[in-house]
């Protein structure tokens, strides 16, 4: 694990990224006086990279590829510790959260097997209109690599009768669906409108 | 009295937070609550719609919204914190003048953006109320030792939840004084339980459900109350794969709070779906048993 990375600041100060994050979280990023309690508040700091109070002085410096690769910003769990006793009320998940849309806008996400997940549930979602929780697991096993990840669980739920083998399929789903069309035409347009 | 109200169970209710929906019907019964679903609902797209963009998650459950308007409520309730967050980050969207247009387009459908959402919690404090629940018991806990747990979304941020205090909450520990448990104070209240990182990092939820987990068997308590399916699933369901991780095992009940509330009100275990836990609350089955007699005693006398 790669803990420590020299940054040339100067080579890679990116003054456009800033403003980029500023907008997209609806946050001050200038307010940040590093006081460390967003850090210190964070349950995932033992797995990040960098420490979230790190992340915020990164995107002062307009360290883009430094921000947008990095791991922490997708192990973050939303959790709002941080926005919750920053002092400055800067909402830190809201910035996590830009940082994360903007990764995986650029193609940079740094776990991989996060981006299947979510993406698996997305698409039973827009396919049945509600998530299919027991086909959802077997999919995203197989296309990560760990065949057996959590199937010691699978007859303590099914005992429980809480497996179902066939996905809840709402009459709606057409409509569903076209929310992720309108969305997905929104978000190309966007994409155009900042070149 | 009798009231009606929207709900929105949300998918984990349809699964493997069974006997959560169960409760919750259940102990609204008991107070003449009528619920009722909010018709042909969809999913509100979890965390992964939130990370793709939160306006797909606001237009998501937007569609859940605005159906609930149609029909003619003011209130939805859902007893999952992470709906929860999903319907009001709906609602967020549309008074936003930056982001309301855009909402209004993805959503293509009539949206007032008059309806409230809340959780169980607050429905439980707010509309029926603590005393309420008090009198009602029939059976009460005493003897237990009930830990609370919150989670990261009942009452966070402020802001956003507009309810009960963010850093020390006192609602379900009110709820569980209620019914007659001994509640100590538990430090790890709101601390992260590793959320949905159950499927793929068992480390972190090894971590930081171990540490909730090993403070409840410190303060010797018998059982862990939660009001979230994920939670729920982080303490109970994986206790073994964290009993692994940490070499050390609890053998602790995690149970829904609405399933302790109801057994106070003299609901059977079994309708409240108590035998659905992965750790078996064995203790309360044989108290509602022993209580049931009792009380039948105590009322024949
Ligand atoms: S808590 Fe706020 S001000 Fe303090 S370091 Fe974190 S973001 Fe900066
Ligand atoms: S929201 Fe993310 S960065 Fe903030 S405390 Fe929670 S996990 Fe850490």
């Amino acid at each position: 694990m790669e803990r420590l990375r020299t940054l040339t600041l100067n080579n890679t100060f990116d003054e456009h990224f800033i403003r980029l994050v500023e907008e997209e979280s609806g946050q001050q990023i200038s307010k940040c006086y590093q006081c460390g309690n967003c850090s210190a508040s964070c349950n995932y700091t033992f797995v990040y990279d960098y420490p979230v109070n790190q992340i915020m002085r990164l995107i002062q410096l307009g360290q883009k590829a430094a921000v947008l690769s990095s791991r922490s910003i997708w192990l973050c769990a939303a959790c709002t510790a941080c926005s919750t006793r920053c002092p400055c009320n800067i909402e830190v998940t809201r910035v996590m959260e830009a940082l994360r849309v903007m990764s995986l806008r650029e193609g940079i996400i740094s776990i991989k097997d996060v981006e299947v997940f979510y993406e698996e549930f997305l698409k039973s979602v827009k396919t049945f209109g509600r998530v299919f929780e027991t086909g959802l697991l077997p999919i995203v096993n197989l296309r990560t690599g760990r065949l057996t990840n959590d199937m010691e669980l699978a007859p303590k739920v099914f005992k429980a009768r809480k497996l179902h083998l066939l996905p809840s399929i709402i009459k709606g789903r057409k409509e569903v669906a076209a929310i992720f069309d309108r969305f997905e035409s929104w978000q190309h347009q966007k994409m155009a409108h900042k070149g | 009295m009798f009231r009606e109200i929207a709900y929105y169970p949300g998918c984990s209710i349809e699964g493997t937070a069974k006997e959560f929906d169960e409760s919750v019907r259940e102990i609204c019964k008991v107070f003449g609550i009528s619920l009722r679903e909010i018709p042909d609902w969809n999913c509100c797209g979890s965390t992964p719609a939130h990370i793709y963009e939160p306006l797909l998650s606001a237009a998501l459950s937007g569609r859940n919204l605005a159906i609930a308007e149609s029909v003619g409520f003011d209130k939805v309730m859902t007893p999952c914190p992470g709906c929860l967050k999903a319907l009001k980050g709906s609602l967020e969207a549309f008074r936003d003048p930056t982001k309301k247009e855009d909402f209004l387009r993805i959503l293509n459908m009539p949206f007032e953006g008059r309806i409230k959402a809340v959780s169980i919690v607050q429905f439980l404090i707010e509309d029926i109320g603590v005393d309420e629940i008090e009198r009602n018991v029939v059976f009460p806990l005493e003897g237990i030792t009930v830990v609370p747990y919150y989670g990261c979304l009942l009452t966070r941020p402020p802001k956003f939840a507009e309810f009960d205090d963010p850093e020390q909450p006192t609602s379900m520990d009110r709820l569980l004084g209620a019914v007659g448990a001994k509640v100590p104070h538990f430090p790890f209240k709101t601390e992260c339980c590793g959320a949905t990182y159950g499927v793929l990092r068992k480390d972190i939820v090894g971590k930081l459900t171990g540490r909730i987990l090993k403070m409840a068997q410190d303060l010797k308590a018998d059982a862990i109350a939660v009001a979230c399916p994920l939670c729920q699933q982080n303490l109970d369901l994986r206790q073994g794969q964290v009993e692994r991780y940490r070499k050390e095992s609890f053998e602790i009940p995690v149970i829904y709070i609405t399933q302790i509330i109801g057994l106070a009100l003299g609901i059977e275990p079994k309708k409240l779906g108590l035998h659905r836990l992965a750790v078996k609350p064995n203790f309360l089955f044989e108290m509602s048993r022993k209580g049931k007699e009792n009380f039948v005693l105590e009322k024949q006398t």
